[in-house]
């Protein structure tokens, strides 16, 4: 706006509204070219893949380099019964709900210990247990898998000491808890991000609110009950949506730590559409692509549908809350 | 009157010193909480840069001591050489910096003309980005992967650098919107009466003031393109000699089963500078990763 000529600002002249328009866009064009290379790397990346996908799904396409047929929603026709996609279907969102909730509300609890202004060693804890979160993922799970071994893995030798457990257990051998030692991982591996999180919409909530209730002679768990989580509810929507979908999207630490096994028993989504799109250079089988594609794109709506149910969720919320701080200002003003 | 007060004054006192008292406890408690939880947080880091010190044979007799009676390190050396983590490193360094300043360049004039000026198309713009939060991605490996093969760019490490850098990167551009939208008027302005360009605006007054969206930028790139793995998996498939530190490593666990010396000492060069580079610029990370749940 500021390099708008004023010249032509306070021209009288009649305009068609088409010609006013391709004025202002041509005072624009430094504008325009400014988010060329950023227009041009999303679409490419990220919004053609996600059209590219559907599309592709339309094909029996078996390997890059040769040729497609088009087969209309026969892909999707087997997807449906197809009891390796619903396997991982199912351990994609059993993950999801295992890791969720554990680490949210232990994200919570930590974020409000370190919230206190009397904790001087606040930053150092914070640093632990953030550390995990910027460390390569695919190299932690590699880790992992020595940390877990049934073979000499302190975890176990250090239960075996303590006399907690009789035998070693095979975290990632034994297919009933494979998939469970993946989401305690991950739970570790993550805890930092809805930590950080919860401290920043904590440290909205003003220390006046909570001076008053203590005036008030209210005890620690009325402040937490009354202040605390009503005001952190608007936050708290968000941040189930961000770390929801990015619990759904596991794929590093699943890959490194099982593979999916034993025998598919912690095959999540990803990892289904990996092996099915690229897997196959270590199998006999040819890839299959517009079926990966299918299942993908299946798997993709299923999850913006869930955090379009969210974002209305929110939006419920939010109304909710501004219905609360206008009977705040009502009771203020009386 | 001052002799009347003094009781009072010392009872206030007392009740000050009772709620230091009990701040002190409430810091005690805290402490005692969260210290061995903290410690379980590092202790996977502890074990493996200890298991790198170590030899394979101690690594299996020492159980849960995690002090190496004597320091190895020629772990550090198969790994390095035999496993080919030098080179690795070397490709991850790369793609990291390219992946960055791609980044930093598009997220920043994207975020400066969404900040500072109101044109048509504008809203349409904004509604594009916030779009793409809500569509399904992540399971876009495929078309991603055709593309770079389209391109031509199949086996090489521009491939992976244009791909990490092709996400909408959203937080970026509402930091360096929100930051430069909030920068006075009268900067340009004056830079303009004195001849300046648009061009030279932006370059020498305005991204100068925008160090601390940079830093957070910079960073969390680098650690985003340095813990990458599915996209750089399936575009090194044909080219093993671009492979990063976590592709690399991922290949090699096959064959280097047995050795979790070496393979500790592998990931300790992988994820220590990684480490190292959080602890420096820690505040710009934490600032960043804030700011997703605050815009």
């Amino acid at each position: 706006m500021a390099l708008a000529p004023p010249l032509s600002v306070s021209k009288p002249r009649k305009q068609t509204a088409i010609s006013l328009m391709l004025r202002r866009i041509s005072q624009h064009r430094w504008v325009y070219l400014f988010m060329l290379p950023s227009l041009i790397l999303t679409a490419l990346f990220t919004l053609y893949p996600i059209f590219a996908s559907f599309y592709f799904s339309l094909f029996q396409w078996s390997g890059f380099t040769s040729d497609a047929y088009y087969i209309g929603l026969q892909n999707y026709q087997e997807v449906v019964p197809d009891k390796q996609f619903w396997n991982a279907f199912e351990h994609s969102f059993i993950f999801m709900l295992s890791s969720v909730p554990i680490k949210l509300s232990l994200a919570l609890g930590i974020a409000i210990l370190l919230n206190d202004r009397a904790l001087r060693l606040a930053p150092i804890f914070r640093t632990m247990f953030f550390v995990p979160v910027v460390t390569t993922t695919a190299i932690v799970g590699i880790v992992m898998t020595f940390i877990m071994s049934p073979f000499n893995g302190p975890i176990n030798t250090i239960m075996l000491d303590l006399g907690l457990i009789a035998r070693p257990i095979d975290f990632l051998g034994d297919p009933k808890i494979a998939l469970f030692s993946v989401v305690g991982v991950e739970i570790w591996k993550w805890l930092g991000n809805p930590m950080i999180y919860w401290l920043a919409a904590l440290q909205t909530i003003p220390a006046s609110l909570y001076e008053a209730a203590e005036v008030d002679g209210a005890n620690w768990w009325r402040k937490f009950a009354f202040i605390t989580l009503p005001l952190l509810k608007p936050f708290a929507i968000v941040i189930v949506l961000i770390t929801a979908v990015g619990t759904l999207n596991v794929f590093a630490l699943v890959q490194t730590m099982t593979g999916g096994g034993p025998y598919f028993a912690s095959e999540v989504m990803e990892v289904y559409i990996y092996r099915t799109a690229f897997g196959a250079a270590n199998s006999m089988t040819l890839p299959r692509l517009g079926y990966a594609s299918a299942a993908a794109a299946f798997f993709g709506v299923s999850v913006m549908f869930l955090a379009t149910i969210q974002i209305f969720a929110a939006r419920w919320a939010n109304r909710e809350r501004a219905g609360l701080a206008a009977a705040e200002t009502q009771l203020g003003d009386s | 009157m001052a002799r009347a007060a003094k009781p009072r004054l010392s009872a206030s006192e007392h009740h000050r010193r009772m709620e230091i008292k009990a701040t002190r406890l409430r810091e005690i408690v805290t402490t005692i909480i969260l210290t061995p939880l903290a410690l379980i947080w590092i202790y996977p880091f502890l074990w493996m840069v200890s298991a790198a010190l170590k030899t394979n044979d101690e690594i299996f007799r020492s159980g849960a001591n995690l002090l190496p009676k004597a320091l190895t390190f020629e772990n550090f050396e198969r790994a390095w050489v035999q496993a080919n983590i030098g080179l690795y490193f070397l490709n991850t360094v790369v793609i990291a910096a390219g992946s960055v300043l791609l980044v930093l360049a598009t997220t920043s004039m994207m975020g400066y003309v969404l900040g500072r000026y109101r044109f048509p198309g504008r809203r349409l713009v904004v509604g594009v980005f916030v779009a793409t939060v809500f569509l399904p991605k992540g399971y876009t490996i495929i078309p991603i992967f055709d593309l770079i093969l389209g391109l031509g760019l199949n086996g090489t490490l521009t491939g992976v650098i244009l791909a990490q850098s092709g996400g909408a990167h959203i937080i970026f551009i509402l930091l360096f919107a929100g930051y430069f939208g909030q920068l006075p008027k009268e900067l340009e302005e004056a830079a303009i009466v004195d001849g300046a360009g648009f061009l030279r605006v932006f370059l020498q007054i305005m991204l100068p003031l925008s160090k601390p969206v940079i830093a957070t930028v910079v960073i969390m790139q680098l650690i985003a393109s340095w813990n990458d793995f599915l996209l750089p998996l399936v575009l090194t498939l044909p080219a093993p000699e671009l492979r990063t530190l976590s592709v690399g490593m991922y290949a090699f666990r096959g064959e280097y089963y047995i050795d979790w010396s070496g393979m500790a000492a592998a990931a300790t060069i992988s994820i220590i500078p990684i480490i190292m580079v959080f602890l420096a610029m820690q505040r710009y990370f934490i600032e960043g990763i804030a700011g997703a749940v605050k815009s």
